[in-house]
């Protein structure tokens, strides 16, 4: 539908406005929300990631297509809340420690978000405790960790014990990154996934969800 | 001291010095700490630091101030110290190297991304930088060194803000770039022709790169620069891409692989040649002796 194709072209460009009018014009022609968001703004997302995964483009467009995508959400959630379409996926996401570049969570937490999840940012310096007390309350799929210090990397351990003792392992996936994290450490500590840098990080997350849920 | 730019027109070959966290972590800096609250409660540590590297040959010594800027620190609720944690770093380093190398005063990203792409104000972002550079220029730094910086626009308002609120220091201006298939890229898209070519006419004294995918992506990085400026060069590897080994970060370049790679970047046209993450004095000192041109030069 050409409407929708336009919503996902503006999006890609990063016009939030203009993709914030598309979208209620879409609303208000009736199409629906879901077939908005899958087939207009996600589709537009998707383009983005493989863009900036291949390096044809970059954060600063990322950013933008981000905040168009954000601002697309504020308009459909309380249609997708009322249709009882579940939001596409919620992720709690956070670094283990503080450290002196979070630059990669936040990247993450951006991009989760510009894809459609519904992400709760815990910050720096989270407790396990806090990962999974969230988590539970939140009713998130998903727990993402970053770590940047090998110091810090055992609470990532102590996250997925919690999560076997708590009864939220296999239920909650989890999901690791951070410089001197690997996919064996993942493996080694029982987390769902390793993803080495933002794009693939989001590719992960969609991986956790059938297609269309 | 002799000039730094002056000593570089003439063709020397400096040596700047390696990581600072890991010194700090080693000596009671916990996770979670802001690295720059030790120049208030321990100079000493600034000072030990300051002399392992002067003793390994460095030629250029950075104060502790990566996150010195007031919008840097107020992720800790420091940004009103600022003014004194700078001083404190600069006055620690000089203290130590007593005229025996240059101090250069550290100055990393603010930590925020810059409006349109992001919700920080250019303004806020600049006057933060100029408190950092007006500490600078009070305490007696000899060079400026604007290092790790991604967004082009946040360098170009820092070494705006050293050349008004520091006239007279010169600047070294590095950015972080990454390998990717289709060439170097800053995470925000900056290419190294930008950068070299926007610095330049910025009034940046000498620029380059520092941190980075390891030393042999840094010989590319230089060439790279070479081909777009004319201003002297300097780069400050890290020690390749940490990796983990029997649950320990590891960096994986020894100081002998990146010594010999030390002489590439020279022939690459580089003046300054120090370290980054997972260098340390070892590091520095073999690096030293690569490039050196007599034992007498050693400190």
């Amino acid at each position: 539908m050409e409407l929708l194709d336009q919503i996902s072209l503006n999006l890609q460009n990063g016009l939030d406005e203009k993709v914030a009018v598309l979208t209620k014009d879409a609303i208000e022609k009736q199409i629906p929300p879901k077939e908005i968001l899958n087939s207009g703004l996600i589709a537009g997302m998707n383009i983005v990631g493989r863009k900036f995964k291949d390096h044809d483009i970059f954060l600063p467009d990322v950013l933008l297509a981000a905040r168009a995508m954000n601002g697309a959400m504020e308009l459909l959630k309380p249609l997708l809340i009322k249709e009882g379409i579940p939001i596409r996926g919620k992720v709690v996401i956070g670094s283990v420690k503080n450290d002196l570049h979070d630059i990669g969570k936040n990247l993450v937490a951006i991009l989760l978000k510009g894809a459609g999840f519904e992400v709760i940012d815990l910050g720096n310096d989270v407790p396990a405790e806090k990962f999974i007390s969230t988590a539970k309350e939140e009713n998130a799929h998903v727990i993402g960790m970053s770590a940047l210090l090998t110091t810090t990397m055992p609470v990532m351990k102590k996250v997925v014990d919690l999560a076997k003792d708590e009864g939220l392992y296999g239920r909650v996936r989890i999901i690791v990154g951070g410089a001197p994290v690997s996919k064996e450490y993942a493996l080694e500590i029982g987390a769902d996934a390793y993803s080495y840098d933002g794009a693939n990080a989001v590719e992960t997350v969609e991986s956790f969800f059938p297609v269309n849920s | 001291m002799i000039d730094l730019l002056e000593r570089l027109r003439s063709g020397e070959i400096l040596v700047g010095d390696g990581a600072m966290g890991t010194m700090l972590f080693e000596r009671g800096l916990k996770s979670g700490e802001c690295p720059e609250a030790m120049n208030l409660s321990r100079p000493d540590v600034l000072e030990e630091i300051a002399r392992l590297y002067l003793d390994a040959g460095a030629d250029i010594i950075q104060t502790n101030t990566f996150g010195g800027s007031p919008l840097k620190l107020a992720s800790y609720s420091l940004e009103d110290a600022a003014p004194q944690i700078n001083r404190n770093a600069v006055a620690a380093v000089l203290k130590a190297v007593s005229g025996r190398a240059y101090v250069s005063g550290s100055c990393g990203p603010c930590g925020k991304i810059l409006k349109p792409y992001g919700d920080t104000d250019p303004e806020a972002v600049y006057e933060s930088f100029e408190i950092q550079m007006q500490a600078f220029a009070e305490s007696g730094c000899d060079v400026i060194c604007i290092e790790t910086m991604m967004d082009l626009n946040e360098m170009l308002l820092a070494l705006k803000a050293a050349k008004e609120r520091a006239p007279g220091i010169p600047v070294m201006t590095t950015m972080t770039f990454d390998a990717t298939p289709k060439g170097f890229f800053t995470i925000m898209g900056v290419t190294i022709e930008k950068a070299a070519h926007a610095l330049e006419e910025a009034g940046a004294d000498v620029t380059g790169s520092n941190c980075g995918n390891g030393i042999e992506n840094m010989i590319r990085i230089a060439r790279e620069y070479r081909k777009h400026t004319a201003l002297p060069l300097i780069i400050q590897s890290n020690a390749g891409l940490p990796l983990i080994e029997n649950g320990e970060l590891i960096y994986p370049e020894s100081p002998e692989f990146m010594a010999s790679m030390a002489k590439e970047l020279v022939d690459a046209g580089v003046s300054i040649i120090g370290g980054c993450c997972g260098t340390g004095p070892a590091h520095i000192r073999a690096i030293k002796n690569a490039v050196s041109p007599s034992p007498e030069c050693q400190t």
